[in-house]
């Protein structure tokens, strides 16, 4: 190895390690402020204490953000899976003009700026006379899950050869039986990194919520940020401590069943 | 069921349609409507309020702003995550868990709780300021939190993630040997870098580039938390005009600016993949 390729393989892996202090950095901020004794933060804190987490179940407002988010998401996501997968079979299989434009228009909600898409619902919501804050949240958060749904549904099933239900019927399955024992399993890791990052997406979305959120409906992100501007102590820290606690859970059982360099996959 | 012998492929097109009229219903046809809604004048089509806007110069301001964080957000992102995109590509066992985890952790938390530790972190008597002080950088300490620098900082750390995986994506498919070739043959490692690397990693920097600026142009929630109400872009402008000063007129043509830069961007990016994929 010359001199330039080890000054270059050094440099790779001194910005590497300092990229992951930085990633890292905001979370464990937060993990460490949760568990500090003060209302104010230092760092190191002061003391340690529990007394924000024991706070949370008495927060105002916060188990409903929290049953609000955890809803719109689950329904989301499903709606999103049912509708994208549908599309994705219909996109590879199907022989119509236009396929191309279709997974643009599926896909393009991820480049579309989503306070702009906000704006834009928000006025075309009024229009229609949609005056529900749960189902108008509901209807705007099936559309930005669902690209994830479709991009990645999409990726999986262009590599899944269709002669293998065939196969499966020619062995005597029934197509729907052929579709539940061969199509459904080759799919299940799109199905579920899709979904994951589709729920994810719903319930951190802020810029298209906070147009529909009302006093009575808040999702969390939406709930957080009035604490945060409200009254900036430690509770929110700590309720943040407990959403990096189920990623971290959610990232160690995708990893089990899918991988992590699957994940990764763009 | 249908006998899916008899199924055509033009009938299986019709799979599509539930989730295409959703997309119209909610997606397209709101935002047709908010196009509509910024060339609407008293006495039909017209683009007095492009003209209102583009006339006063405090809009310049906001889409200079906008242009400039977003442009520094993406720099440091990609002066920062081309390395680490190659360093993931080379590693094995356990630093590889931890660079993957250490991407994708961030990536399911969301902005606010990130934005929000970033107001600590970034404060007076915050870790920045006590490193930099310890190192003998500063001499006294001082908040980046409601600076520039703090903003670049805090959403290039946001977006990083989104930068590295696009790279990584086509890092990882190089033929090392190619490299090893080119050595053989008497290239300098700059020069093999310059050749073989990075014209075959060009296509992962696009799509980096893109999603970063994307981001970063209409970020929203980032700006209000770490540099605050006196500096605008045109998303912070967009958000205010409809939440706060309700002005309909205003925020929808802030947003339809703002949509046209986006969209500006990922044609031109997706324009120059297709090139750059040709010419190989």
């Amino acid at each position: 190895m010359t001199f330039a390729e080890r000054a270059s393989s050094i440099t790779v892996w001194v910005v590497a390690t300092a990229a992951v202090v930085f990633l890292l950095t905001p979370l464990v901020v937060t993990v460490i402020a949760s568990f500090g004794s003060s209302s104010v933060f230092t760092l190191p804190p002061a003391g340690w204490s529990t007394r924000w987490f024991e706070r949370l179940p008495t927060t105002q407002g916060l188990l409903a953000s929290v049953t609000a988010s955890i809803q719109i998401a689950a329904y989301s996501t499903l709606i999103s899976l049912v509708l994208g997968t549908l599309c994705a079979i219909a996109l590879v299989r199907g022989q119509f003009r236009g396929r191309e434009a279709i997974a643009t228009l599926l896909v393009s909600p991820l480049m579309v700026p989503g306070l702009v898409i906000g704006v834009a619902m928000l006025q075309a919501f009024r229009e229609y006379g949609l005056r529900d804050v749960w189902a108008s949240l509901l209807f705007a958060h099936v559309v930005i899950t669902l690209p994830y749904v479709v991009r990645t549904v999409l990726a999986a099933l262009s590599l899944f050869d269709f002669t293998l239900i065939d196969a499966a019927r020619t062995l005597g399955c029934s197509y729907p039986g052929a579709l539940r024992k061969v199509l459904v399993p080759a799919l299940s890791p799109a199905f579920l990194t899709s979904g994951m990052f589709a729920f994810l997406a719903s319930m951190d979305n802020y810029p298209i919520s906070i147009f529909f959120t009302d006093a009575w409906t808040k999702t969390l992100p939406i709930q957080m940020l009035q604490y945060v501007e409200e009254r900036p102590d430690p509770t929110i820290a700590a309720i943040s401590t407990g959403l990096i606690l189920l990623a971290l859970i959610a990232l160690v059982i995708s990893d089990r069943l899918v991988g992590l360099r699957r994940l990764a996959d763009f | 069921m249908i006998p899916p012998e008899k199924l055509k492929a033009s009938q299986i097109g019709l799979l599509a349609v539930p989730a295409v009229a959703y997309l119209v219903i909610f997606y397209v046809l709101p935002l047709t409507w908010l196009l509509a809604h910024s060339f609407a004048g008293r006495s039909g089509f017209t683009f007095d309020s492009y003209a209102r806007f583009f006339a006063d110069p405090f809009n310049w301001r906001v889409i200079g702003n906008t242009l400039r964080i977003a442009s520094l957000v993406t720099l440091v992102c990609l002066v920062v995550g081309y390395p680490v995109a190659v360093a993931l590509a080379q590693a094995h066992g356990i630093a590889q868990v931890v660079l993957l985890a250490s991407i994708i952790l961030p990536l399911s938390i969301g902005v606010i709780v990130k934005a929000f530790a970033w107001q600590i972190v970034l404060r007076r008597d915050g870790v920045v300021s006590q490193a930099l002080m310890a190192l003998g950088i500063w001499d006294e300490p001082q908040r980046l939190l409601f600076t520039e620098t703090g903003l670049v900082l805090g959403a290039a750390n946001v977006f990083l993630p989104f930068m590295i995986l696009p790279i990584y994506s086509v890092v990882k498919l190089i033929d090392a040997r190619l490299s090893e070739a080119a050595a053989t043959l008497g290239a300098t490692p700059a020069y093999r870098f310059l050749r073989i690397t990075l014209p075959l990693t060009l296509p992962g920097i696009v799509t980096g580039v893109t999603f970063v600026f994307s981001l970063a142009v209409s970020m929203f929630v980032i700006p209000s938390l770490l540099i605050g109400d006196r500096f605008q872009t045109l998303a912070t402008l967009t958000g205010r005009a409809f939440l706060m000063m309700r002005d309909e007129q205003l925020g929808s043509t802030t947003a339809v600016v703002l949509l046209a830069f986006a969209v500006t961007v990922v044609i031109a990016s997706t324009w120059l993949v297709r090139r750059l994929g040709s010419t190989e």
